[in-house]
């Protein structure tokens, strides 16, 4: 196995074991990042000097002490909504083209502070809004499992650069799936913490009562070190949670047994790809001999998510996205009457399709005359979907769904109808309304040898059972740092 | 739930946007489209149901007003398109 091919806890077996450097580890990934990065397009930018420049460093520091943190030395990818000081963040808009932040988000300080090495800013749908990454101003990323395919959204850059080889791991955030649908689509673990577990601070918001960062990694163990290192409390961000730190790599390998597994049969409804119904039931297979049991339960209300969580978020984005209006930041037309139509020209000229159709939709369901109707009706339906979770939660530990109705689909296939694009989100966004945290791991391929992925949901701050759960599965099936059939020539 | 091409215009007004002819009727179309899908909402009895605006139970945090550094004038003003004097500079807003 090559360098750049290893999980973020093989390298660090290396490197304690002074076998390789910190500078070779990230030279390995910089030349695989020229390698295939042109057939990808994961990233927006890249900061490959600036990066082996700081892998010179850490060796340096690393050579006058016997441990490292688990993080240090490790190159990663950002997705670009989380601002980073000197470096370009543009949440792939042209609205935002030219912003170079005044301050850096929380977790690209924990992590740089941790010794972290960035190799660049991952592409994304548009200020986050989209399921496939192509509604991205610059450019469209592909799946490394299969080029003509979508890599999933909106954190479909992070998803490849971990999928192609070109992170060690990567950061996204999740507001209504946008973790955890691209790390299926690209077969990696993807999860979305509970809300307020990751400080938002300096992670341009979308929709802020349901946006979370949480890690893209190789393996399960990689994304209890990842979530370890971003974690905590941060007084800039007033909804972050202030709780005794754990270390979720801790109690990893305990296993299942006597844990109870909920499936429900509102996740394996109508449109559900027959191989992924396939191997979600395989999965069920291997827990029971794992020793965990199998429990039906069931949802009362779950057809009502979807519905609210377009209302909810489109109404806070149309709300969040005010900002943009070509005066203290970001782009601004040129030609202009007056200050309402420098507002009307630089926001229509600035913002893509998507963005626009969801702060019409936001602003609409805001309205007078459609408040109740909508954004309210939405808020209320949220009280009972977040009901519905805690009633399921009483017959089981965690949740086993599907993570996505589909494998990938193709690049340009549901461009054309936003709803049917809406659509494949329908197993993730109930998790983001109840504000429980979700992980994504692969647990096979389908006829085309693309991954599926499956997920595991529990109730809030149950992360660490998440994990245990997760890793019993990937040990038992194997089914861990897969990789793509993409060339090292390509 | 069908919505009319003034409704469109009228919210674009809102949203401070401007859209194009053919785009106001595509968005009537698409908007329509997803608010049909909404409509299943109404389907549902909520008249008893308190809103969750927040899954946490959040509350205002509140500091100690003390002094501490922030952005200076030069970094806040840094990617403003226009500035002159220290302050952001925006198109005459009164004769």
């Amino acid at each position: 196995m090559e360098l750049y091919q290893k999980t973020i806890h093989q390298i660090n077996d290396l490197l304690d074991k002074k076998e390789v450097t910190v500078a070779e580890v990230t030279q390995a990934v910089v030349n695989r990042i020229n390698t295939v990065e042109k057939a990808t397009d994961a990233y927006l930018s890249l900061q490959t000097d600036d990066a082996l420049e700081a892998a010179a460093a850490v060796d340096v520091e690393l050579s006058g002490r016997a441990q490292k943190t688990p993080l240090e030395g490790i190159p990663y990818g950002l997705k670009d909504n989380m601002c980073t000081k000197g470096i370009l963040t543009t949440c792939a808009s042209k609205m935002l083209y030219n912003f170079n932040p005044p301050y850096n988000a929380a977790v690209y300080e924990r992590l740089s502070e941790d010794g972290g090495i960035l190799l660049g800013k991952t592409n994304m749908d548009e200020f986050a809004m989209g399921s496939s990454t192509e509604n991205s101003a610059y450019k469209k990323t592909r799946n490394p499992w299969d080029l003509n395919k979508v890599p999933g959204g909106s954190s479909g850059g992070s998803a490849v650069a971990v999928a192609a080889d070109t992170a060690f791991y990567s950061l996204g955030s999740d507001t209504g799936g946008s973790i955890r649908q691209p790390a299926s689509f690209c077969g990696v673990v993807g999860m979305k913490p509970t809300y307020g577990l990751v400080s938002r601070y300096g992670l341009v918001a979308f929709a802020s009562s349901l946006d979370q960062i949480g890690p893209f990694t190789k393996d399960v163990q990689d994304c209890a070190l990842v979530l370890n290192a971003i974690v905590g409390h941060d007084s800039k961000d007033s909804t972050s949670l202030n709780l005794k730190k754990i270390d979720y790599s801790q109690n990893l390998k305990q296993g299942v047994k006597g844990l109870k597994i909920g499936v429900a049969k509102e996740f394996f409804g109508e449109g559900l790809q027959s191989e992924v119904r396939k191997s979600l039931e395989d999965a069920m297979a291997i827990y029971k001999t794992l020793g965990a049991e199998i429990v039906d339960v069931s949802f009362l209300h779950l057809d009502y998510a979807l519905s609210a969580y377009y209302m909810i978020s489109s109404a806070e984005a149309s709300s969040n996205l005010a900002r943009y209006d070509g005066i203290r930041y970001g782009f601004r037309a040129e030609e202009y009457n007056d200050l309402i139509d420098l507002y009307k020209k630089t926001r229509s000229q600035g913002f893509g399709d998507e963005v626009k159709r969801r702060i019409m939709l936001g602003t609409y369901a805001l309205s007078s005359g459609y408040y109740d109707a909508y954004y309210k009706k939405a808020m209320q339906v949220r009280t009972i979907i977040k009901a519905d979770f805690d009633q399921v939660f009483g017959g089981c530990d965690v949740l086993l769904t599907p993570t996505a109705p589909t494998t990938a689909f193709g690049i340009g296939e549901k461009t054309s109808n936003p709803l049917e694009m809406y659509l494949t989100d329908i197993y993730t966004v109930p998790v983001n309304i109840a504000g429980i945290p979700g992980v994504s791991i692969p647990c096979g391929l389908d006829n085309n040898g693309m991954p599926i992925g499956m997920q595991l949901l529990g109730p809030i701050l149950s992360e660490e059972t998440l994990l245990k759960v997760a890793w019993a599965f990937e040990h038992e099936s194997g089914l861990t740092n897969l990789k793509a059939p993409l060339g090292t020539e390509v | 739930m069908s919505l009319t091409r003034e409704d469109v215009t009228y919210v674009a007004n809102l949203a401070r946007l401007e859209f194009s002819e053919d785009e106001v009727t595509a968005l009537a179309e698409q908007l329509g489209a997803v608010l049909n899908y909404a409509e299943a909402l109404s389907g549902l009895d909520t008249s008893k149901i308190k809103a969750t605006e927040h899954v946490l139970a959040v509350q205002n945090v509140f500091r100690e007003d003390e002094i501490k550094s922030c952005l200076t004038n030069e970094e806040a003003l840094a990617n403003a398109p226009e500035s002159e004097a220290g302050c952001f500079k925006v198109p005459r807003v009164m004769e």
